[in-house]
């Protein structure tokens, strides 16, 4: 009995004993700590460097090159994130869905497209926004859908998705097909699903649906896209105070114009898709 | 399998000297056991409660405001509940056809005879193909496969379709190997007695071998049943929104999980009676058995 008493004190002990703050305040450094985004002061899950995480696979134009050394519009908009706040940069894989789980997590943030709302916000933090988005439709050549000038021309027409996408929200409040929504685990699987017109028509961001008609999806077009109303941001864990100096660094690249031109660099053949009503 | 006659334990009687004493025992045993329970389930309790993360994950899984939400669905989610009706219909259709498919497999494996080989081979290389891929893998061969054939009727399913033939394929396999146990397990002697009797082999086979080999393997066959209505869940990669679906799509929207749990609970008090029922089946078959070895 003794021993089960022992036992029982030292799990309520272990358990008490684990709670320790994840996020150390960030004035560890020496001397007088005067910018408290230097370097020096940050603290990073990984000492001295910024760890950025992103789902598998990453597509262009979002991300491009090897896992070492990334590049395309999101890779290298962290990439000069890392460069302004003098760290150096190392990318680790997270699942989307996974981003958003409650405990620490081995990544300073997550950059995914994920689009800033509300609801999530009570999860986890975001960054200011780096971009802002649109839905894109994408269909194939000759087939009905494609003939949509507007919003609810696409009514009647069998829409897929990728699960977790604003896009699915997207289809669900506004296009408000008669069918049902058909929701897919990847990209991949909904492009699988268009081309074997088990569904007529695809809605991703705008980028994406460009680069899957341009180089996955043959003989397809992209019908429109929905005017801007939500934007891209940074996944944090809640009450990380790196926030701060991210979207300093984000609001310097906007106000010096680098975001400005790298969308240009990865992102301008988007401009001139038609906009839907 | 059973215990020769007589060797069954007997819990309480054989202490029936001490009369008073064992009742005594009897109540003393239910303070210890309930008094054990009590600290088990509050040390578990306590080590969560206390777990550092306690709150957060209370907040990202047990929300009352975001189960209910998930529950009935929002404007731009689908109700899991609702959906969860995809996966009963699923599970019911696909539980008809396995029945049957699993039988003829399993009846045609057993087939005697040099020129029903072909036949035993279709069969043996059907149950090892399908029971040694998983699920899903097959579900995205079917699912994307068929249709991208491009044939005039095969190609034209909706996904649902090809999700329960998916189903129906691996999980006959599954069931076919359980009903060839079930055969297995009916001594040769009632074959040669049914045949001494002028009843044809298939005769034999569907009037004495059947009948026994069905009613030993019923809980097994619900056990897979078990895992069927669960499996259901993964028809969601082909774009039909079930349950497992609809919460993940709760989830991703929300950043909540609640959905998650909401959706697990409605899996549970579906196979929780169906697990009990296969106790029960399971009980009532030793009671027969042991009374059979009475006599």
């Amino acid at each position: 009995m003794r021993k089960l008493l022992v036992l029982i004190a030292s799990l309520v002990l272990f358990a008490g004993c684990a709670e320790e703050p994840s996020n150390q305040p960030s004035s560890s450094g020496g001397g007088g700590a005067k910018d408290p985004c230097a370097a020096k002061s940050l603290s990073t899950v990984a000492e001295g460097k910024l760890t950025v995480a992103t789902d598998k696979p990453a597509f262009p134009p979002w991300f491009q090159g090897s896992l070492k050394a990334r590049s395309g519009y999101e890779g290298e908009v962290a990439t000069e994130v890392a460069k302004r706040l003098k760290l150096p940069i190392e990318w680790v894989v997270e699942p989307f869905n996974k981003a958003y789980a409650p405990g620490p997590k081995d990544w300073d943030f997550d950059i995914n497209q994920v689009t800033i709302t509300e609801e999530r916000e009570r999860a986890i933090d975001f960054s200011d926004g780096y971009y802002d988005n649109s839905q894109g439709v994408l269909a194939l050549k000759e087939t009905p859908v494609a003939e949509a000038k507007s919003i609810s021309d696409l009514k009647d027409h069998q829409f897929g998705a990728q699960v977790g996408t604003t896009s699915l929200a997207f289809i669900s409040s506004t296009i408000q097909p008669s069918a049902e929504v058909k929701v897919f685990d990847t990209t991949n699987d909904a492009v699988s699903a268009l081309k074997n017109s088990q569904i007529d028509a695809l809605v991703t961001d705008v980028p994406t649906t460009v680069y899957l008609r341009d180089l996955v999806v043959k003989n397809s077009l992209v019908i429109g896209q929905y005017a801007p109303t939500e934007q891209f941001g940074m996944v944090f864990e809640e009450d990380n105070p790196l926030v701060e100096c991210v979207n300093e660094a984000l609001e310097e690249m906007k106000s010096d114009g680098t975001l400005e031109k790298l969308e240009q660099k990865f992102l301008q053949d988007y401009l001139q898709i038609p906009t839907l009503e | 399998m059973g215990l020769p006659p007589g060797a069954e334990p007997v819990p309480s009687s054989s202490s029936g000297s001490r009369g008073r004493g064992s009742r005594m025992f009897g109540g003393r045993g239910v303070l210890v056991s309930s008094a054990s329970t009590i600290v088990f389930f509050a040390l578990i309790a306590l080590v969560v409660a206390l777990a550092p993360g306690s709150s957060l994950v209370a907040e990202r899984f047990f929300e009352p405001y975001h189960l209910n939400r998930s529950l009935f669905g929002t404007v731009t989610t689908p109700s899991v509940v609702g959906a969860f009706v995809l996966n009963i219909k699923m599970f019911l259709i696909a539980e008809v056809f396995i029945l049957i498919l699993a039988l003829v497999v399993a009846i045609v494996r057993g087939i005697p005879g040099p020129v029903f080989f072909p036949f035993r081979a279709v069969a043996v290389g059907y149950t090892d193909l399908f029971r040694g891929v998983p699920l899903i893998l097959v579900l995205y061969m079917i699912g994307f496969g068929l249709p991208g054939l491009g044939l005039k009727y095969f190609s034209s399913q909706s996904e649902v379709t090809y999700g329960v033939l998916a189903l129906v394929l691996v999980y006959s396999a599954y069931v076919a190997e359980v009903y060839r146990a079930g055969i297995d397990s009916v001594h040769e002697s009632q074959t040669a007695a049914a045949r001494s009797l002028g009843l044809s082999r298939w005769q034999a086979m569907r009037f004495v071998v059947l009948p026994q080999a069905i009613r030993r393997v019923i809980p097994p066959l619900l056990n897979d049943f078990i895992g069927l209505q669960k499996d259901t869940a993964l028809i969601s990669v082909l774009g039909p929104i079930e349950a497992a679906r609809a919460a993940n799509i709760y989830a991703a929207e929300q950043f909540n999980y609640g959905s998650f749990v909401i959706a697990a609970f409605l899996f549970i008090i579906v196979t929780i009676p169906l697990a009990r029922f296969t106790d029960r089946l399971i009980e009532r078959d030793q009671r027969r058995r042991r009374a059979g070895a009475a006599l």
